[in-house]
């Protein structure tokens, strides 16, 4: 389906930090791509180089050699005025640390990308009660961070990343220490956008997170060594499910 | 568990013919587990001389229902006060598995850990769809409690297996010739073990993969169509 081009795609990416004796290849000859409507999780143990994979793709970091492409634009090619613009208005990004403003309201922290982008304050005040509805919480947007349990300030932080078209959602380890409950409602979240037409990565040590994914790429050592999926159509599972 | 007990736990819900419980066992179970009709009848027939089911007549339908016993009543109520004896779960063989790998020369330890661990990943993949599914839906409490059951099982398979690899590379990191992905066979003990445990069909886990572990690069070759539970 020509609608299907990648949203993301990595050709060939590389990252070396340093230099000769003491250089890190943290990633090494990497190529992904991601479709819209599909999520995949990167799973892999400390130092694998799963957080560098994802700060790539969002345009946070740069590779030493190979490709970056978000919606088919080369990240790389880019001045640094139009790397902020692709990250603002294209990425949504969900990280552990919830990087919520303690001064701005839940809707005000959530309309900050679109209002450093210079969209109006009434759109910007729309798309963020839009995008605390998406996570259930209309009724929180006018509170501010210290006024909400942690599961609520995780999801006005999925909001931020939901806010306005986001076709890319990057989220590193997006459950932190919420209860097992809590983090799966976050991953339910993440899925259902995705459902919607964006395209995910999850970056994951936790196998049960990395599940919602449809599929799931292994890397060690900055390179990929497996990958589980992606998954039939549901309608051909358990076709013997019910009873005759 | 038995299909013996699952059989007298639904004819305590009130007399059934055999194909109604073939039918609610799989209902229940979620289709995970399939029974074929004749496993119910030589299971009722079972139950029926040691006196813990009771046939009763005929229906129109040409069809023979039973009832649970007062003995049954009590081989239930065993059975649900009872927990289930850890030794008594397949699960072994994945352990042993790796043993065997760790111990046979030229055997790749980290691409059998991998393999296993793609296979259970996928396995969780397919349970989380299916759990994903079952919430949407206005509850099957039985059908999700199973479900659950296996997802945990599936997840503290894949942390294990994670704890096995940080062994190896502690192992190998600590080992001068980096011997953990070519073991050799050192120890008499484990030579031991390989004779006791190598005869014999090993049971096959639900989820199988291949075993090699190359290293490729491009996702999109890498995967390859699998068959649906």
């Amino acid at each position: 389906m020509s609608t299907n081009a990648p949203v993301l795609e990595l050709r060939g990416v590389t990252r070396v930090h340093g230099k000769g004796e003491v250089a890190v290849h943290a990633l090494r000859g990497i190529s992904l791509a991601v479709a819209p409507g599909e999520f995949v999780a990167i799973m892999g143990p400390s130092g694998s180089g799963k957080s560098t994979l994802l700060n790539l793709a969002g345009g946070l970091d740069a590779p030493t050699s190979g490709d970056v492409l978000v919606e088919g634009v080369v990240l790389g090619g880019l001045s640094r005025h139009g790397l902020a613009a692709v990250r603002r208005r294209r990425v949504g990004y969900v990280f552990q640390d919830l990087n919520l403003l303690p001064s701005l309201t839940a809707a005000e922290n959530v309309g900050l990308p679109l209002e450093l982008d210079g969209v109006g304050l009434r759109r910007t005040r729309a798309a963020a009660l839009a995008a605390l509805e998406e996570v259930g919480l209309p009724h929180l947007a006018n509170r501010f961070p210290d006024e909400m349990s942690g599961g609520q300030q995780q999801r006005v932080a999925i909001a931020r990343a939901l806010v306005g078209d986001r076709r890319l959602i990057l989220a590193d380890e997006p459950t932190g220490a919420l209860d097992s409950q809590t983090g799966e409602s976050v991953l339910k979240l993440i899925r259902a956008r995705v459902d919607a037409g964006a395209a995910g990565v999850l970056v994951t040590h936790e196998a049960r997170h990395a599940a919602w994914a449809d599929r799931v790429v292994f890397l060690r050592d900055g390179s990929i060594v497996d990958t589980s999926g992606p998954l039939p159509q549901p309608e051909s599972l358990l076709v013997s499910g019910e009873p005759a | 568990m038995s299909v013996r007990h699952g059989i007298l736990a639904l004819l305590e819900r009130g007399a059934r013919y055999g194909y109604q419980l073939r039918s609610e066992f799989e209902h229940t179970t979620g289709g995970t587990w399939p029974l074929n009709i004749g496993q119910v009848y030589t299971t009722l027939s079972r139950l029926e001389r040691d006196g813990l089911v009771r046939a009763l007549p005929e229906n129109d339908g040409g069809q023979r229902p039973y009832e649970i016993t007062p003995d049954g009543r009590a081989e239930l109520a065993l059975w649900f006060a009872s927990p289930i004896e850890q030794r008594d779960r397949p699960r072994d063989e994945l352990a042993i598995k790796l043993a065997l790998a760790l111990t046979t020369p030229g055997v790749d330890v980290r691409a059998v850990v991998q393999a296993q661990r793609t296979a259970t990943v996928r396995t969780l993949q397919e349970l989380t769809r299916l759990k994903a599914a079952a919430d949407g839906e206005s509850g099957d409490l039985a059908w999700r409690l199973v479900l659950e059951s296996m997802l945990f099982q599936a997840e503290a398979e894949v942390r294990w297996l994670d704890h096995c690899e940080a062994s190896l590379a502690r192992f190998a990191s600590a080992s001068p010739r980096g011997g953990a992905r070519t073991a050799q066979p050192r120890h008499e003990q484990t030579d031991a073990l390989a004779r006791t445990t190598t005869p014999g069909e090993p049971r096959t886990r639900s989820a199988r993969s291949r075993t090699t572990g190359r290293d490729t690069h491009d996702i999109s070759s890498t995967v390859e169509p699998k068959e649906a539970r």
